[in-house]
């Protein structure tokens, strides 16, 4: 099993982020984080890549615990931007090259050329959904067992969207796993295996999307909104 | 661009009845050779594992088969494509059929609008 929570438990002084999460996710699968916002999407892959501890529970990535191995192992795209600003394309490249030993400089580039962007421009001077482009292309050009993406079209005009989940699809090995987390159902949907729904740190459903369809008779988005219906 | 999905149905369904499409009108013609799982899921915008488990149930009903080392083929049965051409058409007139008669409409009336129907589509590509 490529991920496994068990029991886990996350608490941001005293308020509850996760409550007894337990799941798995197996190699090969594209999975949809689903839920509203606050639901726990991020805390779960913050958990994932070591970047917060679990108050309870236990989280293996490959049988290991979260460390050295797994962050190598792990691609993961954070929904705000860790990049300099004044870095250039290129620079950007190099400077992935160095952290990563399965970082393919060369597919990058050649992702950044398919989808026009020019290696000497400087991030400060691109616009939003372009920066996200930079960001995902740098993640998907590593060679790695899982990709983690937390809201990788938020930022993206529609027509953009469909780009990138085209670009995700194409680049998506089916030897590794690739975890999406967005409230953008409806876009991810047909992309998607499985999906996991969260709502205020519980599971609340989890399953093989066309099974969903075919239990249901209606989309995953339309069973997001009855599961998680505003009042 | 990509293909249409219904809300309702599950995609990899829609994906056999859209393949199947493509195989009967001929865009896929007989024993021709099928794009890869990777290039069919990304024209269809969809995850290869749902073009794979779509190709894997048309590979069940023989109208495709794999071959280890070449690749994906339409089967070189033509008997078995007009089988599902048919069968396709029944299914269409029986729902449309099904459908009109509870309105009231009689078989001689269903009959008589089909003909015109079809008439002036001839018409309509003989103009063109």
């Amino acid at each position: 099993m490529l991920v496994q929570f068990k029991d886990v438990n996350k608490k941001y002084s005293g308020k509850v982020a996760l409550h007894n999460v337990s799941f798995e996710i197996p190699t090969g699968r594209v999975i949809g984080l689903l839920g509203p916002n606050g639901s726990g999407k991020s805390t779960i892959i913050k958990l994932m890549n070591g970047l917060i501890q679990p108050n309870a529970g236990s989280i293996l990535i490959e049988g290991n615990k979260v460390g050295v191995q797994s962050h190598l192992d792990i691609a993961y795209l954070p929904e705000r931007t860790y990049l300099n600003d004044w870095m250039r394309v290129r620079q950007l490249i190099e400077f992935f090259s160095d952290f990563y030993s399965n970082f393919d400089a060369t597919i990058a580039a050649k992702l950044f050329k398919d989808l026009g962007i020019d290696l000497e421009d400087r991030l400060v001077a691109m616009s939003k959904g372009t920066k996200e482009k930079v960001q995902l292309v740098l993640v998907m050009a590593r060679k790695a067992k899982l990709y983690i993406l937390d809201e990788p079209i938020g930022g993206v005009d529609p027509a953009g969207r469909d780009y990138i989940l085209n670009t995700i699809i194409k680049n998506y090995d089916t030897d590794s796993t690739l975890i999406i987390a967005t409230h953008l159902i409806q876009e991810v949907e047909s992309i998607c295996d499985d999906v996991i729904f969260i709502h205020n740190g519980v599971i609340k459903l989890q399953g093989n999307v066309d099974d969903l369809r075919a239990e249901h008779g209606k989309s995953v988005d339309q069973i997001f909104r009855e599961v998680f219906k505003c009042y | 661009m990509t293909w249409q999905f219904d809300n309702d149905k599950p995609i990899y369904i829609q994906l056999i009845n859209i393949l199947k499409l493509k195989i009967i009108s001929g865009e896929i013609g007989v024993g021709e050779k099928l794009s890869s799982v990777r290039e069919l899921a990304q024209m269809a915008g969809v995850n290869p594992n749902t073009m794979q488990r779509a190709l894997a149930e048309l590979e069940r009903e023989g109208l495709v088969h794999s071959n280890r080392t070449a690749g994906r083929f339409v089967t070189e049965d033509k008997n078995l494509i007009v089988d599902v051409r048919n069968v396709y058409a029944r299914t269409y007139i029986s729902q449309l059929v099904q459908n009109l008669i509870p309105l009231g409409f009689s078989k001689k009336e269903l009959m008589e609008f089909i003909q015109q129907e079809l008439l002036e589509g001839e018409n309509n590509v003989s103009a063109v």
